[in-house]
């Protein structure tokens, strides 16, 4: 039975993936994820599954991929300075195609950073998650509900596609409270037949691995996940449209930064200036096509981040040059109010459409 | 004809890649018969490291992943923890256990987790072309202790059963030597005893090899025999150094 509940960002992730049937979680504490471990922590053992507190974050993502080729639904959290450690096994898991959740619920970087919430880590989700050629699918939650819904759906992508899956949350959806309902999972697990389970005599031995010496081979196999990669391109394209479709100006926000700029946009319209907001959900697959559908009718896009500019890459990309691409963005762990990136808008205005 | 010798069902019909002289097939072969004479190859998971075992996954008949280097305890943590009736082995270097993996092998340790490890210890890293190991001894020359292993700079070889026999979670920290036909019978021996305590659910087991390199020690097949006895043994004494199911 599905529920409504006012819970922690953290805790309706968590409780998300329970609901998904992920039995099994293996985390190392680090602010500002630390409530997912204590949820599991306290719910696990109730249902039989297991909770690790593991010595590291590079052996929560190796414990992670051991449950994970046993078929299990099974998840690990971290925030951005962990992140970076799960990278070597995140690589692995990717180049054995192997299905599991991998929370980041980011904070101020470089190096230890802060704790406050940040987007930062954009390029390292859908760009560098570890050494080698591959992709994960990333959804980026901006509510609690999302937080929720989108751990639900990051399980099925990846047991569909078998390819690990990444939350990118950020300290303020993770931390903030809201209204959120845990709905019923819709879909069943595919059946797992490469899983490592003992083969019990009734088939030949799986082998889960990564070592492929022989270069052409191993480029065989590359070129074979990017074909997947393609066709999760064409399927799995996520975002919301706010007031896009006559706008000017097209707001490019994700997560937290996406709440702001929607309030941003009430500001502008209540001001007259014809602006909406495209806010991407999935961030691999980068929704291209609402982008560059916008760019057809848009004079100008303002990408809203908390970082530097990532994702701005991604859209100027997708409008490829059919018009100007501004960027609007705090870092470090501080958070754009609405005022800011109204008055982000109103230059963009200024600049762009004199 | 009657055959008098045959290939453990555990152990598939690819041919080895070890050089001539080197402990790991003998180790692979044992760790075969021990899973065909307890008849657990069916429900076994095999962790293959980073390093000269590493196709090890082609070799043993039962299921098998490849960890990352250093990593196989945890791996072996998530089978295990996921699948808590099935057998879950490691088969590791000197490098992957006691260099870069010695968080994840004394955590695993330490928890008790019910899995067991086969750790071979030829005091080099082998697969990149013989380095100096964490259980290089001192004064051994190594392609990076060009002079031999200064303890001054380099520190002091690391003694994995000594050190984890003093955690709590440990069922069983066993060293034995690949140098002799006795010694190839105290192994199995050994090994046969993790799988038959882990089996039990008693907990951690390790079982130490002293095994030999010839090619990276620069000698024959026949000296590096010699060399586990004259110089490892020493430094390493055979024993049991913990062992849950002998205490009161």
């Amino acid at each position: 039975m599905s529920e409504k509940m006012l819970l922690k960002g953290n805790e309706a992730l968590a409780r998300a993936a329970i609901k998904a049937g992920c039995k099994y979680f293996f985390g190392y504490p680090i602010t500002p994820q630390t409530e997912i471990g204590a949820y599991m922590s306290r719910e696990l053992p109730k249902i039989n599954g297991t909770f690790i507190q593991a010595e590291s974050e590079i052996a929560a993502c190796n414990m992670l991929f051991g449950c994970a080729a046993t078929g299990k639904r099974a998840m690990t959290a971290s925030s951005s300075p962990g992140i970076s450690l799960k990278t070597e096994c995140i690589s692995y898991m990717a180049a054995c195609d192997i299905p599991a959740v991998i929370v980041n619920v980011q904070r101020g970087g470089p190096g230890l950073g802060s704790i406050q919430p940040s987007q930062s880590d954009y390029w390292q989700a859908t760009r560098a998650a570890g050494h080698g050629d591959f992709h994960l699918i990333v959804l980026a939650p901006s509510t609690v509900q999302e937080m929720a819904d989108f751990t639900q759906l990051a399980f099925d992508l990846s047991d569909k596609y078998r390819t690990p899956a990444m939350i990118l949350a950020d300290g303020l959806i993770g931390q903030m409270m809201e209204v959120a309902e845990i709905k019923e999972p819709t879909t069943v697990p595919p059946e797992k037949p490469w899983a490592v389970t003992g083969h019990n005599f009734k088939r030949k031995h799986n082998i889960i691995n990564s070592l492929i010496l022989d270069a052409q081979k191993l480029e065989d196999l590359n070129i074979e996940r990017f074909k997947k990669y393609d066709i999760i391109k064409k399927n799995e394209q996520r975002s919301e449209s706010y007031l896009a479709d006559d706008a000017d100006i097209v707001l490019v926000a994700f997560g937290a930064s996406a709440r702001m700029s929607k309030e941003a946009v009430d500001m502008a319209r209540a001001n007259g200036i014809k602006v909406g907001l495209i806010k991407p959900i999935t961030l691999f697959p980068y929704p291209e096509n609402a982008i560059k559908k916008a760019a057809e009718t848009a004079k100008c896009f303002l990408t809203v981040e908390m970082n530097m500019g990532q994702m701005v890459d991604d859209v100027r990309l997708a409008v490829n040059g059919k018009c100007p691409v501004d960027f609007y963005g705090r870092t470090g762990g501080v958070i754009p109010t609405p005022d800011e990136i109204f008055e982000a808008i109103k230059r963009t205005v200024a600049k762009e459409m004199k | 004809m009657e055959t008098v010798y045959k290939r453990p069902k555990a152990l598939t019909d690819v041919p080895f890649h070890f050089c001539a002289g080197c402990s790991h097939g003998i180790v692979h072969k044992v760790i075969a018969e021990v899973l065909d004479e307890l008849g657990v190859e069916g429900k076994t998971v095999g962790v293959a490291p980073v390093g000269c075992a590493v196709m090890d996954y082609d070799y043993f008949g039962c299921d098998m992943i490849e960890a990352p280097h250093g990593r196989a305890p945890a791996v072996a943590t998530g089978l295990k923890r996921a699948m808590p009736d099935n057998v879950i082995f490691t088969y590791q270097g000197d490098g992957d256990l006691a260099a870069i993996g010695t968080c994840e092998t004394v955590h695993a340790a330490t928890r008790g987790e019910n899995i067991t490890i086969i750790f071979i210890n030829n005091t080099i890293y082998g697969m990149t072309g013989g380095q100096m190991a964490p259980t290089s001894l001192p004064g051994q020359v190594t392609q990076t202790s060009p002079y031999g292993r200064d303890t001054e700079i380099a520190g002091f070889p690391i003694k994995v059963c000594e050190m984890l026999s003093t955690l709590d979670g440990v069922a069983l920290a066993q060293r034995v030597a690949c140098d002799s036909v006795k010694g190839v019978r105290e192994m199995k021996k050994a090994i046969k005893k993790g799988f038959q305590y882990q089996i039990e659910k008693k907990g951690f087991s390790i079982i130490e090899v002293l095994a030999s390199c010839p090619t990276n020690w620069g000698v024959t097949p026949e000296r590096s025999l010699e060399l586990i006895t004259e110089k490892m043994v020493p430094y390493y004494p055979l024993g049991v150094y913990k062992d849950k199911g002998a205490e009161k």
